[in-house]
């Protein structure tokens, strides 16, 4: 064990551990904005820097391992007064509109100005670089201008999706996230799985399907469900307001969401509006003289029970066929194939997933 | 008269660079014949003893450097020759003058390390040194004379980061030039993962004479704590702009005034930047100190590549720094916030000042952005690029004052 002192309090912990690591084990908090545990380490954002005794320069705890006497202050004057300073310029590049902003209420950036006091910024004076919202695409929203340039969005999309759409381009202060040749995302290899969305710190990337409909603080509730969309099983979590679905976000803690861990695909993601639709079958429907009439589930069932007796007894088992799909579960499926083979008879049971 | 001490020139302008056997001739690549008889452990605390620093300006114990380097199948030499500090020109001089030094430094280190592939990374604006170098690799291929190590040249597209070693790495790597985060150290971690050991150009050049000549020899030579000779190369309002090799316990008075040849049109000197574009603002009434790296970090000054650039009496010093700090702005990579919004803001408050709109509020601004900067920044491009405005407003604040805007 490392045995290290924060804050004046003596701590161990296993070697290999990091210095923000050994802060969130002790329950000191450490302000971070590039860091996340589900990517590579960038060590950037420097909101996470501490002072370590005898070290002339500013330490990032999220890439410094804890060594065997490391005395760590982490809000020393000097940390505090970089870390102001850090916010301050980087709001001098984000456009503040707190007030339309889909992440209002859940905001690094925003919290952190709060925490450290920071009303605005002393370096906003010559302005900052402009770029339009003009990429069309219906699902991802992307303000660079409220960009703090951590770079998750680039790693999610190289990590957790592999697609590698985006990366950083250009140099200094007028670098900036985009996909090849700075185009549209539909032009790019993007997948539009809006893991960037998820991993974002503040308000630059969010969701065009939820766009101004509730904004996180809004939110009644968070129902964990299984996607539908496919047999992967991946966890998501609807967004409520007023005991509607507003939008989905990702549960990222393994144990609620062990398939998935938060990542989502297209449709998982922003694939859920139609949940709200007035047009939504919510009874079963049986066509007479060619017009559809709502019929209860016991007619129903009975009705399809009696034509698939009529059809085997008439023509046999084998002029019956039973094409499942990916949007069912395991269960489901090993209950299709179990009803194709046991009470059908035939073996004709086939699957969307095998095309 | 104070004379010159060349070392890693000790062949420049006496043979011909373009051909190998000139080189073979004036005793080259013994050294290496020699390195080769000794066991690699020995080589290394020889250049440890010989306490040859790292003379691309971190000022590390070159053997110490060497010595951290793990055991691992694959590991490599890289050459920097970036060299992208204006005002900076020796390494360019060096391999010029005498290509074949480096290439055997680089071999010396190779063995000593156990590696036997190396890199040289060379500046993007010094493609005719590419060729140099290729047609000097070839000869010394064709003569065997570097054996089972084996050397490519690679080039920078010009972006002044990639002197850094780890955004070097990047770069080689073929990906955007960003520093890493240290550690991992490239010793441990370096090109591709292995362990690398990436040395400037002269302190690779510095080995050949220390494996013939000994560390005891060398370490006796200039300084105590920074031994051996420096390359610098003069620019500005001097009258003689060189490249000139100099033990490193010559002062920066005998610099400007003995190999200089003084200020330019008989002017008095104003002040003298050492190291680069980040190097400290020396004035002129603190020039007697000697150039080595550990007497210039205590002064809090800075030795850097050793460029030299000297301003005279008429210079508008508010007027070169903010220069210096389009420079940065221009150059930040943009991976770390501090530097990539502090250099941007820098240039624009110099700006400010440079024009005579700013007000004292600016100059505290100013202060504060480079105590930030200078602490908090990811690599040294950050740390290092508030130095001219620190020490500018620490020796020539009156220059600043006088271009406020008084209302």
């Amino acid at each position: 064990m490392v045995t290290l002192t924060i804050n004046g309090r003596e701590i161990q912990v296993p070697p290999g551990t990091t210095i923000l690591e050994a802060c969130k084990m002790n329950g000191i908090e450490i302000p971070t904005l590039c860091h996340d545990e589900d990517l590579r380490l960038a060590g950037s954002c420097r909101m996470c820097i501490v002072e370590a005794k005898g070290r002339p320069l500013l330490v990032a705890s999220c890439v410094t391992p804890a060594e065997q006497g490391m005395e760590i202050e982490t809000e020393s004057p000097a940390v505090v007064e970089a870390r102001k300073v850090i916010l301050e310029l980087l709001l001098a590049r984000h456009k503040l509109e707190c007030h339309t902003c889909e992440k209002n209420g859940d905001c690094r950036l925003q919290d952190y100005c709060y925490k450290y006091g920071v009303k605005d910024s002393r370096f906003a004076e010559g302005g900052s670089p402009k770029y339009p919202i003009t990429d069309p695409n219906p699902f991802i929203e992307r303000d660079y201008e409220k960009c703090i340039m951590c770079t998750r969005c680039v790693r999610a999309c190289e990590e957790i999706t592999v697609a590698r759409a985006i990366n950083v381009q250009g140099r200094g202060h007028n670098a900036k996230i985009a996909t090849v040749f700075d185009g549209n995302l539909a032009d790019s290899p993007c997948v539009f799985c809006g893991q960037c969305v998820m991993v974002c710190p503040v308000g630059a990337l969010s969701s065009k399907v939820s766009a101004g409909i509730g904004r996180p603080s809004d939110i009644d509730k968070r129902v964990l469900t299984t996607c539908t969309y496919c047999g992967t099983g991946c966890t998501l979590e609807l967004n409520v307001k007023n005991n509607r679905v507003v939008g989905v976000s990702s549960n990222r803690d393994e144990e609620w969401s062990p398939v998935n861990k938060g990542a989502l695909c297209v449709k998982g993601r922003f694939g859920w509006d139609f949940v709200n639709s007035p047009e939504r079958l919510t009874a079963p429907l049986i066509k007479d003289n060619g017009e559809f009439r709502e019929a209860s589930w016991d007619e129903a069932l009975d009705y399809i029970a009696e034509k698939l007796a009529n059809i085997k007894t008439a023509y046999g088992p084998d002029a019956f066929a039973f094409f499942s799909s990916a949007r069912a579960t395991n269960e489901e499926n090993y209950l299709a194939q179990k009803f194709t083979r046991a009470v059908m008879g035939t073996n004709n049971i086939d699957h969307c997933a095998r095309l | 008269m104070i004379k010159e001490m060349r070392i890693v020139l000790r062949n420049a302008d006496k043979i011909d660079p373009q051909n190998i056997s000139d080189y073979i001739a004036a005793g080259g690549y013994k050294a290496l014949e020699k390195a080769r008889n000794m066991k690699p452990e020995d080589i290394i605390s020889e250049v440890k003893k010989s306490n040859l620093r790292g003379r691309g300006g971190a000022g590390f114990n070159a053997g110490l450097k060497w010595s951290f380097v793990p055991q691992s199948e694959t590991k490599y030499v890289v050459c920097n020759l970036d060299e992208g500090e204006p005002g900076t020109y020796k390494d360019r001089t060096i391999v010029e003058k005498d290509p074949h030094t480096l290439l055997e430094g680089m071999a010396i280190c190779g063995h000593a390390i156990g590696s036997n592939k190396g890199f040289i990374y060379c500046r993007g604006e010094y493609p005719y040194i590419v060729e140099h170098l290729n047609h000097a690799i070839a000869q010394a291929k064709e003569e065997g004379v570097l054996g089972e190590f084996d050397i490519e040249v690679r080039m920078g597209g010009g972006a002044y980061v990639c002197g850094e070693e780890t955004a070097l790495i990047e770069s080689i790597e073929g990906h955007r030039g960003e520093p890493r985060f240290k550690p991992p150290f490239p010793g441990v971690e370096g090109l591709w993962q292995k362990p690398t050991v990436v040395n400037n150009v002269e302190t690779l050049a510095n080995l050949p004479e220390i494996i013939t000549r000994g560390a005891e020899w060398y370490s006796s030579i200039g300084s105590s704590t920074y031994p051996g000779t420096k390359v610098l190369t003069l620019s500005g309002d001097i009258v003689n702009k060189i490249c000139i090799e100099v033990p490193t316990d010559t002062t920066i008075r005998e610099v400007i005034y003995e190999f200089g040849g003084g200020i330019r049109g008989g002017k008095k000197l104003k002040a003298v930047q050492i190291g680069g574009t980040s190097g400290a603002f020396i004035p002129a009434s603190m020039i007697d100190i000697p150039i080595d790296f550990d007497s210039m970090r205590n002064a809090g000054f800075t030795l850097g590549t050793g460029a030299v650039f000297v301003m005279d009496e008429t210079r508008d010093i508010v007027d070169v720094v903010t220069r210096i700090a389009k420079f940065f702005e221009h150059e930040s990579c943009g991976k770390c916030n501090p530097c990539r919004e502090g250099t941007f803001r820098c240039y624009e408050i110099m700006k400010k000042i440079n024009q005579g709109r700013a007000s004292s509020d600016d100059l505290e601004k100013l202060q504060l952005l480079g105590r930030v900067m200078s602490k908090a920044c990811l690599c040294g491009l950050g740390q290092a690029a508030p130095g001219p405005i620190l020490t500018t407003l620490q020796h020539f604040r009156h220059e600043y004052e006088r271009k406020l805007f008084l209302s």
